[in-house]
């Protein structure tokens, strides 16, 4: 069989990119081990990143940017792989809310990410094959440990500010619970301090539809020169629908019919709807790497900070000096407001400084990806807040 | 939760009884006028609590701390003794249950500063009297049926309950209907006739 018969020239690139991206990279050898949660230690370890802006003299103007699940380091760059421009590039730019002209703004790929940190594609140094799923287990808490190691790395005793959205923003109360003095503001938007069980249920959906194609053959699909297209765009297809809010696709497809004046009688995508996630499934995959989604859905379920303190939420910030600023969306279902106010409360338990601001919009869960220009309002307001507290803007 | 629309003459007032530095949570912050105003000219530490999303999100755009919630079911989330000052500004008389949201006030705080429209106010006494109306005035606009102010009481009132949840005032301030300050030594009764706002300090 030869080796990526399956592929497309997309899927060279993303391939390419797992190993040798286009990123920066920082190489953590033998001597810096990365301890997993699981238990075990992971070395070396490969953190792929991309910057923007510049590191100011003392080092008091980085701000880390958290992706999420199907994110990636690319935060306002043209995107290696797909051409597209940054994910965020509403939010991060010059003169933007995070302003690069004046913040040093860092994002990595998260570890068990497929552009380049290390993850289940990448080489396993003790195999010379990609790692699969013999990878350990990675969790948010690990993410965040490599995260901080990078932080080290470039020398900065705190980051400024740590910002994202749904898993990001998980990343981010990890960050501010387990590494409360090296973060002097944190924006968790769209996301909770644990995964429900609604949405756990989601992602085994997906990780069954990956795990079910064929050609996914164990997790050693690199090697077999298949892809598994068929059970990752499934996968994609049915999280979709929860980044969206019944409005919002009711709006925008309706019952309309695809290129058709009359429904057919069959199985084809007959309705626009069904023809739209046909497409978002496809082009993820051309993106994506199937283990990897395994692993980062793995590493959203099993997040539940109070857990981490005998059920006490309160206790993962107890005596905390971070600034704090909450996001919610009206409409989004997979994180809805509820969690956040729970979250914002559990501050005000510990006594910390807490904003929590729920915008009106109903483009459900990706509405912290759009141009929601209360949202850009409220972080833009905050940040300036904590800039001024910082002593990175006059008073 | 910020039921007046009419300039926050009691505003002024409650600046001049709040420490400078000291840690501030404001119950009921509207668009965080009061606490911008505290934080420009006192430097408080100050945290904010309000009802509506438009007041949260313009005060989070100011760069204030602030979250939404409701007095009379939030304040439970928030540890005692855990501010200096907790103020209520013109909002005990929107609350379900302002007993309740009082003894929350002096449980939060070591201190607790209440403003409140005064219901004993002779105008007030004389659209009820003479009009056989609900009053309807500058500072208070609504119509009965569309008010949010559902537990108006006068100074008198709010003294008793006072007593009643064991507070001690520390000071007082009445002011008449064009925002100055009664005289200091009259008695409750000349306040409870002629004061159109008050503002108390209050302590554990």
């Amino acid at each position: 069989m030869t080796k990526a018969s399956q592929s497309t020239p997309q899927i060279d690139q993303k391939s390419q990119e797992a190993t040798n991206p286009h990123s920066p990279v920082v190489d953590f050898g033998a001597d810096r081990p990365l301890h997993l949660d699981s238990g075990v230690s992971l070395s070396p370890f490969r953190i792929a990143y991309q910057s923007y802006g510049e590191l100011n003299a003392d080092k008091s103007n980085a701000i880390l940017i958290c992706h999420a699940l199907t994110g990636d380091q690319h935060v306002a760059n043209v995107h290696p792989v797909t051409g597209k421009s940054g994910w965020w590039e509403t939010l991060v730019g010059p003169g933007k809310p995070i302003d690069t002209d004046r913040y040093f703004v860092l994002c990595s790929n998260v570890l068990g990410g497929c552009l380049g940190s290390t993850g289940p594609a990448s080489i396993n140094p003790e195999t010379g094959m990609a790692y699969a799923l013999d990878l350990p287990v990675i969790t948010i808490a690990d993410m965040v440990r490599a995260q901080a190691m990078l932080v080290d790395h470039f020398g900065i005793e705190q980051l400024f500010a740590v910002i994202g959205g749904s898993m990001g923003g998980m990343q981010v109360l990890e960050w501010a619970s387990s590494h409360s003095d090296k973060v002097f503001a944190a924006v968790a938007i769209a996301t909770g301090a644990r995964h429900s069980s609604q949405n756990i249920a989601f992602h085994e959906v997906g990780r069954q539809a990956v795990m079910a194609d064929p050609e996914w053959k164990e997790g050693r699909y690199l090697e077999a020169g298949t892809v598994p297209r068929k059970g990752l765009s499934v996968a994609r297809m049915a999280a979709h629908i929860t980044y969206l809010s019944e409005t919002a696709l009711h709006r925008k497809f309706g019952r309309n019919l695809q290129d058709r004046q009359n429904v057919t009688f069959g199985f084809d995508a007959d309705f626009q709807i069904e023809s739209y996630l046909r497409y978002q499934g496809m082009s993820f995959v051309e993106r994506f790497d199937p283990n990897s989604y395994l692993y980062m859905t793995r590493a959203m379920d099993y997040f539940d900070l109070a857990a981490e303190h005998e059920g006490r939420l309160a206790d993962a910030f107890a005596g905390s000096k971070t600034r704090f600023c909450i996001v919610s969306f009206t409409s989004d279902w997979l994180f809805p407001t509820s969690e956040s106010r729970t979250v914002a409360h559990a501050l005000n338990a510990a006594g910390a400084s807490v904003s929590f601001v729920e915008i009106e919009s109903d483009r459900g869960h990706d509405a912290f990806l759009l141009d929601e220009p209360e949202m850009f309002s409220a972080i833009n307001g905050f940040i300036r807040s904590a800039a001024r507290a910082r002593g990175l803007l006059p008073t | 939760m910020s039921v007046n629309t009419h300039p926050r003459v009691d505003f002024d007032v409650i600046a001049s009884l709040v420490r400078p530095g000291s840690k501030v949570l404001d119950v009921g912050c509207g668009d965080g006028e009061l606490l911008e105003l505290l934080q420009t000219t006192k430097g408080i530490d100050g945290r904010g609590v309000e009802l509506s999303q438009k007041g949260v999100n313009e005060s989070v755009a100011r760069g204030l701390s602030v979250i939404q919630g409701d007095a009379d079911s939030d304040l439970k989330y928030y540890p005692d003794g855990g501010f200096d000052y907790v103020i209520l500004s013109q909002t005990l008389q929107a609350t379900r249950n302002p007993k309740n949201v009082l003894t929350e006030l002096l449980r939060i705080g070591e201190k607790a500063i209440v403003s409140f429209p005064n219901f004993g106010h002779w105008r007030v006494r004389a659209s009820l009297a003479i009009n056989g109306r609900m009053p309807v005035t500058k500072d208070l606009p609504y119509s009965w049926y569309d008010t949010p102010n559902i537990h108006f009481c006068t100074i008198s009132d709010f003294v008793d309950m006072t007593k009643e949840v064991g507070a001690h005032v520390e000071s007082a301030v009445a002011l008449n209907a064009l925002g100055a300050r009664l005289g200091f030594n009259m008695p409750w009764g000349f306040w409870n006739l002629f004061g159109q706002q008050a503002v108390f300090l209050l302590k554990r």
